[in-house]
């Protein structure tokens, strides 16, 4: 089948959804794909709060510095100016939209500390406030009517000369291939933890919409600016909100140190999460670790404290590692958690592609440059996913419609039913797609981790090599159609193996260290040489590296301490 | 640990029909189900199909039901589970796509279906609403709810009533009653006590059991039966009339009185309607005593039902506050 739509948005998450609200607000003709059901969308497991400048004495300027400076200098000021502008108006839309936000005791929005922020302008609820605000969302999209494909795979984009002109995608429930036609697409698809191993991020953060989108042509940014997150559980490595620390809770070495206060005097556990995951590591390295791990300690903010406020975390911890937080410390490290970089785009969500916008994690505007901080995400995806949806629709109302481009969807949608084909008939030969992952994503960690230097770099571009040579021989043994997960597993190995080249390259790049990215054998930020952007263009025989200058409106560039 | 895991298999495009796989695992002693599950997909038999995403219980793809009952695969560590086999089949009440993959469609529309989104009245503040601090953290409960479908799969009362709404929509419709910004909630209660509505509920406490985030979808059911109750919606409704039956005869007796209970609780026509009924109980000697029993100190039944009557907490409305305001 061949559908047509003016407005194609793909991944329903906070991003999309509210970039797909916006486009039928704006009157165009506007549906969201999406690779699982909306509620299911990963925006779900942020678990602290929103920023936003609302508070008393509290101004856009103040969060704009600690965003710029939380980036390392690296964010680009005019995209970070319109974050911090627009947050309040963000986050008092979504509380009429419905969200509990919690309360202080006038009945006004309450907020609470965060990592890396003068001030305590994080609003939330409890320790669940992505699932909340993705519930609204949803509940939102549902009221405007906005048409769903839930549970389809998009395999590519249909592009010619530069010009986007929709997606093909398998109904997964069928297995089917059909080609969506649209004027517009907005790419809102979210992470590419599994890169990584371990990772916070769910099973289905595979960067489907950057690969896709870098191999139709569009450009990667910042592409090295992988964060660590300094509170991931041992063992499973499920994500423990950084909101424990903002209410109190310390991190301590093997001797009981609250080491935080030799690496930022100030701030301690609040300081962005860079220099926290750090700080962690280094205490690990230098033999200070418990099982390669740190403590997380909430017993001094009492029980009635941590059910009302940390209720998720207190669960999470009991059920996955067999710690009450209430009674003991629970073991936490460093883990991966979400890239700053991803496809590059303007202030209005517009790629490097004509017809292509992205917005929410997949995106680089960039208002995170060298590290994100906390409560900014959900910021991100709400702010950008409007203005991307916003820009789409105008886009799309100033060209014909999208029928013209009738043959382009159906000569894509032959290739590639003819490419899932051929997967299906390849022969075994002993290669399986989990174990290729599994591969890539340790071997990640170890090269592309807290700590990076050249000669890992290196061998992380010859064990790449060698992954997508042997990549070329995985095995689909599931021949059906129906619910074929063992082949959208393929698909996203692909995609994943594209994206950890772009990681390694950017990273062996840049010979300096900053923010998330830290190079031992070049461990000062270097501002005369690197005070840019890396992009990454496509490119069959290997990525092409581009730079481009930083965006500065009005924080110069200071020495960063917490 | 070793564990053997016999999984109800069904695939559309072979025969068809369901059938047991079981599959020898030796794992870590900290693995939930799913990692279980998913090393079989990975490593034993690729063609399981399964939903799962997050891992950490926040997401509700992987619903289950596990020896028996629904939860969430990753919420089911194996060393908690004390059985030699681990029983895992898909959710029920709901159609076989494939494995353990069930047809959501229905559950969503049933979602759908009792408009589940904030519906304030008046105009938008330029700021948030101002609501008391209580009663936002009374939603965390509900809005803890991930959609996963464990309470559907269980209903009692879904497996042989298909119309009833269902535990999961009035969770969220419980959520939009008890918000202080929704100013629908007397369409919200008229719909619910129509057909399918709240007094479709067995009350047999299967959701509450299985339910992974602790949502309680039972008893905000019953929570909203008593505000039909209290606002006087349900009157002439039969479900709504047995409850009140029941609480004034226990209230005043301190037991129930099987007789008392038919008259108060059922029409004149449906009266007549038990006459066959009540005749053979008499030849039977089946019949209840005409006269109520009292029990002893019946009078300390009754203060606990208006102690939990006095601790009905009212409900705080916006819209219905700015009426009040604007009256003065």
């Amino acid at each position: 089948m061949i559908y047509k739509h003016d407005v194609l948005v793909v991944g329903a998450g906070l991003a999309g959804m509210r970039a797909a609200i916006e486009a039928h607000n704006q009157g165009v003709d506007v549906a969201i794909v999406s690779k699982v059901y909306p509620v299911r969308s990963h925006s779900n497991a942020a678990q602290g709060g929103i920023n936003a400048a609302l508070g008393e004495g509290d101004t856009w300027e103040s969060h704009g510095y600690d965003t710029v400076k939380g980036s390392d200098y690296l964010g680009d000021q005019d995209a970070i100016e319109i974050l911090a502008r627009e947050a309040p108006a963000a986050v008092l839309e979504l509380e009429h939209w419905g969200v509990n936000f919690s309360r202080d005791e006038t009945g006004h929005l309450g907020t609470r500390n965060f990592g890396g922020a003068s001030q305590a302008r994080t609003f939330f609820v409890a320790d669940i406030t992505g699932q909340a605000l993705l519930q609204v969302m949803f509940e939102q999209l549902v009221r405007v009517g906005v048409r769903m494909y839930n549970e389809w795979f998009v395999t590519r984009l249909i592009e010619s000369e530069g010009v986007v002109r929709g997606i093909v995608g398998m109904d997964i429930r069928s297995g089917q291939l059909h080609a969506i036609q649209a004027n517009a697409v907005v790419l809102a698809t979210g992470g590419m933890g599994r890169v990584f191993e371990p990772s916070t991020n769910a099973l289905i953060n595979t960067g489907d919409g950057m690969a896709i989108a870098y191999q139709a042509g569009a450009r990667l940014m910042d592409m090295e600016m992988m964060q660590y997150h300094p509170t991931t559980l041992k063992g499973s490595g499920a994500l423990l909100t950084e909101g424990a620390r903002g209410e109190g809770a310390y991190l301590l070495n093997s001797e009981g140190d609250r080491f935080m206060k030799k690496y930022a005097p100030n701030k301690l556990e609040l300081a962005s999460r860079d220099v926290v995951s750090r700080a962690e590591q280094t205490e690990i390295n230098e033999g200070r670790g418990i099982d390669n791990c740190v403590l997380l300690d909430c017993r001094h903010l009492g029980r009635d404290l941590i059910m009302r406020k940390l209720g998720q975390i207190h669960e999470l911890a009991l059920e996955l590692a067999g710690v009450d937080i209430v009674q003991d410390p629970v073991p936490v490290r460093p883990g991966f958690h979400y890239p700053m970089g991803g496809i590059k785009t303007d202030v209005d969500g517009k790629t490097t592609l004509d017809g292509l916008y992205a917005a929410g994690e997949c995106a680089c505007v960039s208002i995170h440059g060298g590290n994100r901080l906390g409560a900014n995400s959900l910021l991100d995806t709400v702010i950008f996913g409007r203005r991307a949806g916003a820009a789409a629709s105008e886009h799309s109302r100033a060209l014909p419609s999208p029928a013209d481009s009738f043959p382009l969807g159906e000569a894509a949608l032959q290739q590639e039913t003819d490419r899932i084909r051929a997967l299906l008939d390849r022969p075994y030969v002993g290669e399986l797609a989990a174990k290729v992952r599994w591969d890539m994503g340790v071997n990640m960690v170890k090269h592309c981790g807290v700590f990076r230097e050249a000669g890992g770099l290196t061998e992380m571009g010859d064990v790449l090599h060698s992954l997508q040579d042997r990549a070329t021989r995985v095995h689909v043994g599931d021949k059906g159609r129906v619910f074929n997960t063992n082949l959208t597993s393929v698909l996203e190995l692909q995609f994943m193996l594209d994206l950890a080249v772009a990681v390694q390259v950017t990273a062996l790049t840049r010979t300096e260290s900053r923010g998330a990215h830290t190079r031992t054998d070049y461990p000062d930020r270097d501002d005369e040489h690197w005070l840019k952007h890396i992009q990454l263009q496509y490119r069959p025989e290997g990525p092409e590296i581009h730079f481009t200058p930083v965006t500065m409106t009005r924080w110069e560039p200071q020495v960063r301490s917490y | 640990m070793d564990v053997q895991l016999k999984v109800r298999r069904q695939n559309p495009e072979a025969e068809g029909e369901p059938y047991w796989k079981e599959y020898a695992l030796a794992v870590p002693d900290h693995f939930t189900l799913l990692d279980a599950l998913i090393q079989v997909r990975e490593e034993v038999d690729e063609t399981l199909s399964l939903r799962c995403s997050c891992r950490s219980h926040i997401c509700g793809s992987c619903s289950m039901r596990v020896n028996g009952h629904a939860n969430l695969a990753c919420k089911t560590k194996l060393s908690d589970l004390h059985t030699d086999t681990v029983t895992v089949e898909p959710m029920g009440n709901m159609p076989v796509i494939k494995d353990l993959v069930v047809d959501l469609e229905p559950f969503w529309k049933k979602l759908y279906s009792i408009d589940p989104y904030l519906q304030p009245a008046g105009e938008v503040p330029d700021r948030e609403y101002v609501v008391p601090a209580d009663s936002m953290l009374h939603l965390d409960g509900v809005v803890n709810c991930i959609m996963c479908g464990a309470c559907v799969s269980d209903c009692e009362s879904l497996s042989v009533n298909p119309i009833f709404i269902g535990p999961t929509a009035f969770a969220k419709e419980y959520r939009f009653v008890m918000d202080p910004r929704d100013a629908a909630d007397t369409q919200r209660l008229m719909q619910m006590n129509g057909p399918g509505g709240v007094w479709d509920c067995t009350h047999c406490y299967q959701c509450v059991e299985v339910c992974p985030k602790d949502v309680a979808p039972m008893e905000r059911i019953m929570a909203m039966r008593k505000m039909l109750v209290d606002d006087g919606v349900a009157e002439k409704h039969n479900g709504a009339r047995r409850q009140k039956a029941f609480t004034d005869i226990v209230g005043r007796y301190g037991r129930l009185d099987e007789t008392r209970y038919l008259m108060k609780s059922v029409t004149m026509l449906e009266l007549a309607g038990y006459a066959k009924v009540g005749l053979r109980s008499m030849t039977h000697g089946k019949l209840p005593p005409l006269l109520p029993h009292r029990i002893p100190d019946a009078a300390r039944i009754r203060r606990i039902f208006e102690r939990t009557r006095s601790t009905h907490r009212r409900r705080f409305k916006l819209h219905q506050q700015a009426q009040e305001g604007s009256r003065v």
